[in-house]
């Protein structure tokens, strides 16, 4: 990376009155410009160094690890139940989605374990509220990028409804840690219906304010459409995932293919398009805001009675009343807190689908109560890849809507 | 090929085989061009340290149209750490596998650009190992 940057080449003021500032031919054309890693469109810390031939990106070289922080390393000296609060902060934006994955794998390698019909439909519904938060950043940031200013204060303000509800739940507004192994960690409040149906009532309306504002908005579709496109062999074989290779047309979602959590049992659609451009991932995203709708809705209304959390007393906390008066719960207490559990040696890899696209889980056990490595296959780690493919040989102008419409968030790609 | 495979098992209704370290671009490429594995979902390791051999390099592998997922493994000494590369079947390598020489300290052979992706270009040693301490810090600040 250093080498490219001493290869720098900018016109200075007086060379560019020499010439009358005229566009310099030849190699004087080349200029390389470093972009990021503090540039408000890169949306946390990328830095991006850009080789321009005018204004055309000849290449783009992607650098990363400014948000590295170690969690895999860090997850290998807490214990099982531990982690599940380190996985909240790899993606700020969908945790329950990382909760959810870890805890997946996790039972995966117990085995022995049946989480409960409610804590299952407690999972499907808190991972698509945060799918929804999730969209709704992305989109109001991103249409601030390209200039639509006002949809940001919308989106934000559904946002903020969202968190409102997390906050009920789990007592956090960002890093819930709401789903555990062995269930959710907390049974759901009280008057939590009348929160959720409320918010719920209101949203499909203003998915239709938000296409109404950016359909009908010249300069949003004309930077969009026709922007930032790459083949889709090229996407995939860089290991694209989620909603960017369901606008270039592949019908692949995991909920679907690889059902976990009780996904089967719900109606929802899977949203595709085939311009496979900037405003095509606009699209299907906002399609995919209805659908998680859709599905929250479903979970809402069909909400199954029963346990919130698996009868595992080795795994599970007991309940605060049982430890007064019984003497196992008050040793289990014990031994969870001091200890941990125990996770039988093995190795599972465990996905889900994430408003990104597929998180990926594997997790090795070696019998002990802490875990010995667990690799997190992140979404932004995996799209990432693929921006040279679709800046290089465009106008720098158009990086700034096509980097957008990747939906990157930068603690998931460094962990 | 099959002399290429040297175990394998199904945990969890997991499929995972072993390859010998020789011939894994030579498996990954019958697997893409002939049994559709399209997608590279991620490369990484495991550190068995003291083991021999110590290291697991793990190839998660996705067929699209099949619908399943496969895992590969390879066993790396720690005497001769490195691999081949696999950029040239899958370019979704290229990343995964600076990843895992930047943690793990295992070379790539023939990769086009292996250099350290996520820590600092001039840090010393390799974080996800066993024998890598996890919190301290070499230089001590005290005495200056």
């Amino acid at each position: 990376m250093r080498e490219t940057i001493l290869h720098t080449d900018t016109i200075s003021a007086e060379e560019a009155e020499k010439t009358g500032f005229q566009t310099p031919q030849g190699n004087g054309r080349r200029m390389t410009l470093n972009m990021g890693p503090q540039h408000p469109s890169t949306h946390g810390v990328l830095r991006v160094v850009l080789e321009l031939d005018g204004e055309t990106i000849i290449k783009a070289v992607p650098d990363i690890g400014f948000l590295h922080t170690g969690i895999e390393k860090e997850c290998e000296v807490k214990t099982w139940q531990q982690v599940v609060t380190l996985t909240d902060r790899v993606d700020y934006l969908a945790n329950l989605s990382n909760n959810l994955v870890y805890a997946l794998a996790v039972e995966k390698l117990i085995g022995d374990i049946e989480i409960p019909a409610k804590a299952q439909w407690l999972r499907v519904m808190m991972a698509e509220l945060s799918r929804l938060n999730s969209h709704l950043v992305w989109l109001g940031t991103h249409a601030l990028d390209i200039g639509a200013m006002s949809v940001f204060f919308y989106c934000f303000r559904e946002r903020e409804d969202i968190l409102r509800i997390l906050e009920m739940f789990s007592g956090q507004r960002m890093m819930t840690s709401y789903i555990r192994i062995g269930g959710v960690a907390l049974e759901p409040p009280r008057g939590w219906q009348a929160a959720v149906g409320k918010f719920i009532g209101a949203f499909p309306s203003k998915v239709d304010e938000y296409e109404e504002l950016l359909d009908t908005n010249p300069i949003w579709t004309r930077r969009t459409k026709g922007v930032g496109q790459a083949p889709l062999e090229v996407l995939l074989d860089l290991g694209v995932t989620g909603p960017m290779i369901r606008a270039a047309g592949v019908k692949w979602d995991i909920r679907k293919s690889e059902p976990y959590s009780s996904y089967e049992k719900f109606d929802f659609e899977v949203p595709t398009r085939t311009e496979n451009d900037v405003f095509a991932r606009y699209r299907v995203r906002l399609s995919e805001m209805r659908q998680s709708a859709r599905i929250v809705k479903q979970a809402l209304e069909g909400m199954p009675e029963g346990a919130w959390q698996a009868d595992a007393p080795k795994i599970v906390l007991p309940e605060r009343e049982k430890m007064k008066t019984q003497m196992e719960a008050l040793i289990y207490h014990f031994k969870i807190v001091t200890e941990g559990f125990r996770v039988p040696a093995g190795e599972a890899y465990q996905v889900v689908e994430s408003p990104r696209g597929e998180i990926g889980y594997f997790v090795v056990s070696d019998g002990t109560s802490k875990p010995y490595r667990l690799f997190m296959r992140t979404p932004s780690f995996g799209n990432l890849q693929a921006l040279p493919a679709l800046l290089e040989g465009r106008l720098l102008a158009d990086s700034i809507a096509a980097l957008g419409s990747m939906d990157f968030v930068l603690g998931d790609t460094d962990r | 090929m099959a002399d290429a495979i040297v175990g394998g098992h199904a945990e969890h209704g997991e499929p995972t085989l072993f390859i010998s370290r020789s011939r894994i671009v030579d498996v990954c490429r019958f697997l893409k061009d002939d049994q559709k594995f399209v997608r590279l979902s991620g490369i990484t390791a495991v550190d068995w340290h003291p083991a021999d051999p110590r290291f697991e390099v793990v190839y998660l592998l996705h067929s699209l149209e099949k619908n399943i997922r496969l895992r590969l493994k390879c066993r790396v000494a720690e005497s001769q750490c490195e691999i081949d590369s696999v950029t040239g079947v899958w370019r979704a390598a290229n990343w995964y596998e600076r990843e895992v020489f930047d943690m793990f300290g295992i070379g790539f052979r023939n990769h086009p650009d292996m250099r350290r992706i996520l820590m600092p270009h001039d840090w010393e040693g390799s974080p996800l190992r066993k024998d890598y301490p996890v919190h301290g810090f070499k230089y001590s600040y005290q005495n200056e």
